[in-house]
């Protein structure tokens, strides 16, 4: 084959409006003291309720409205925004850490060690994952990280069930066998060359399993469970927004497009750079 | 002369006893071709593999040795077999698109071995790899060793793969069925670079097929094999010239001709195929691990 090389595929739109939308979220938490136009945690009832900026009777400075209490709904979202994203990067990294290893052992070692392993997996899956959660978050008591151990026990299994598989189907390409006739050690094996392999699908799960903590997060917040009361979470706002539906429909609907956009954008991110790390599909 | 490698009796089963190699003996002289010929699952595939150390798992040894210059890989242990494997021995499989690992490039994954499994300097190894794909009629080789395997063709990779193999001057090849995958237009280009590369190196080769047609150009001895057992081993020429065992002859006469395509393209005949199941039977029937 004399042909040129294949170009490189540019960046997709998906990954510019995904990744987009996550640098905007990520900076906006980071710098949430500068970034957000009030303290989120400022009650003024002479302010309550307000309706966001296009509507009648809006205040200027409260862009997306106030709740019952006159806190800012901008602000309140934007500091919940740290919560959720320490919760999405640390919790989906342990549980890619542990799930993957896990998986790449099974799948490439086969016998005994995939028995247990894939056991231990089908025992945990047995648990409806937020009843889990809910259980472990009881146990181990609120607080942040009790609630990135809980998502990270419960959900390391994700990794480990597509890990496996990969990795299962990489050991039986000619390439390990040709590695094993050169007399490479069965670990090194693995390192060298089935993780490099399996690694596209790791990115992706990673990305995904990093919406999937947002959603545990705010499930756990919105029935309490999460970190303490004072500090706004996603999952907090969404709570209270459930109970004035009718007098501030904005309390509610904000943070679940909030919500909705960074789950949406993790999947569709990690999918996008999937795409690109794969060297098959590059 | 010390052969190169050496099978005596070697016998393998499957967990549930069935047998897959019935007492297999075979020898490849240092420099020779041995070409392993037989139908699907006769069990050629699984011999290359008992000698490289990589049987599947479901697949046990039960009996027989095998030497690789005279050193008994039975009585080495894993380590020490490994290493003498890796050294001595390599392998040309079957099919190029799963042969290289698609995450890394070509260069990489060729030198890699000669600087981990023999010690060799990288600059060593660099050079020997260019002089290798020059071997191998890679008109391009700064381009190919920069390459992901994907951006290869099928009978580029398999050129790379053999470059590979030859690399590291082992005494022994094992080709498993190396042009099968490939196109007929490059499976001819691809036997004659072998037959090239083993003629100019001097390297033994086991070179498992199912095509007389191959065998007949490329090796000098053949060995026969039907359901796990070596039915007949002769000289290419003498087995072509006067085919001995029964089952040989209805290979032969299962060879399609250019010249009367449909009336030789005809299966081996059921009576040859009945003759042979009795034979292994009557050897299964007296057969105990160890005194086969």
């Amino acid at each position: 084959m004399d042909e040129a090389r294949i170009p490189r595929r540019g960046l997709s739109p998906r990954l510019w409006l995904a990744g987009g939308w996550l640098l905007l979220a990520l900076l906006a938490a980071i710098f949430a003291p500068l970034v957000a136009p009030q303290d989120p945690l400022a009650q003024d009832l002479m302010l309550e309720r307000l309706p966001p900026f296009w509507l009648d009777g809006a205040e200027p400075g409260y862009w997306l409205g106030t709740d019952s209490l006159g806190r800012d709904l901008l602000s309140r979202l934007i500091f919940g925004g740290r919560i959720a994203f320490i919760v999405a990067f640390a919790a989906a990294i342990s549980a890619c850490f542990i799930g993957s290893a896990l998986g790449l052992i099974a799948g490439y070692f086969g016998g005994w060690a995939d028995r247990i392993i894939s056991r231990i997996v089908d025992v945990w899956m047995a648990f409806p994952p937020v009843l889990f959660a809910i259980l472990l978050v009881a146990v181990l008591g609120t607080g942040l990280s009790s609630v990135i151990l809980a998502i990270a026990i419960i959900d390391w299994t994700r990794f480990c069930r597509v890990i496996r598989a990969e990795a299962m189907s990489q050991a039986r390409m000619d390439y390990v066998e040709s590695a094993r006739v050169a007399g490479y050690g069965r670990i090194g094996i693995m390192l060298r060359e089935v993780l490099p392999n399996v690694l596209p699908s790791v990115v992706a799960l990673l990305s995904l399993e990093m919406g999937i903590a947002v959603i545990v997060e705010a499930i756990l917040s919105f029935v309490n469970l999460s970190i303490s009361t004072d500090d706004p979470t996603w999952g907090s706002i969404i709570a209270e927004g459930r109970l004035s539906i009718h007098q501030a429909w904005w309390v509610l609907v904000f943070p679940l497009i909030t919500l909705i956009l960074t789950v949406l954008s993790f999947s569709q991110f990690g999918e996008a750079l999937k795409a690109r790390f794969d060297p098959v599909l590059r | 002369m010390e052969p190169c490698l050496d099978i005596r009796g070697l016998s393998a089963v499957l967990p549930n006893g069935q047998r897959v190699l019935r007492s297999v003996s075979l020898t490849v002289q240092p420099g020779e071709v041995r070409a392993l010929v037989g139908e699907s699952g006769a069990g050629k595939t699984m011999i290359g593999k008992a000698v490289l150390g990589v049987l599947p798992k479901s697949v046990r040894v039960v009996e027989g040795e095998m030497l690789i210059e005279g050193e008994d890989l039975g009585r080495l242990d894993a380590k020490a077999r490994r290493n003498l494997i890796g050294a001595r021995t390599a392998l040309i499989p079957q099919d190029p698109l799963t042969a290289l690992n698609p995450s890394r490039r070509i260069g990489p994954q060729m030198t890699d071995r000669l600087v981990r499994t023999l010690g060799w300097s990288g600059e060593r190894a660099d050079k020997r790899i260019r002089q290798l794909l020059d071997e191998v009629q890679i008109r391009d080789p700064e381009r190919v060793r920069k390459s992901y395997p994907h951006e290869l063709s099928g009978g580029m990779r398999q050129r790379v793969l053999i470059a590979a193999a030859f690399a590291a001057e082992p005494r022994l090849i094992v080709a498993d069925e190396p042009t099968t995958a490939l196109d007929v237009t490059v499976q001819k280009q691809i036997l004659r670079l072998i037959a090239q590369l083993q003629r100019d190196h001097g390297t033994a080769i086991l070179f498992v097929t199912h095509d007389l047609g191959v065998v007949a150009k490329i090796s000098q001895k053949v060995s026969v094999l039907y359901a796990g057992k070596v039915v007949e081993e002769a000289e290419t020429a003498q087995l072509f010239a006067a085919p001995q065992h029964a089952y040989t002859r209805a290979l032969i006469a299962a060879t399609p001709r250019y010249t009367d395509p449909y009336a030789s393209l005809k299966p081996v005949d059921e009576s040859v195929l009945a003759g042979l199941t009795a034979e292994i039977a009557a050897a299964d029937k007296d057969w105990r691990p160890g005194h086969g």
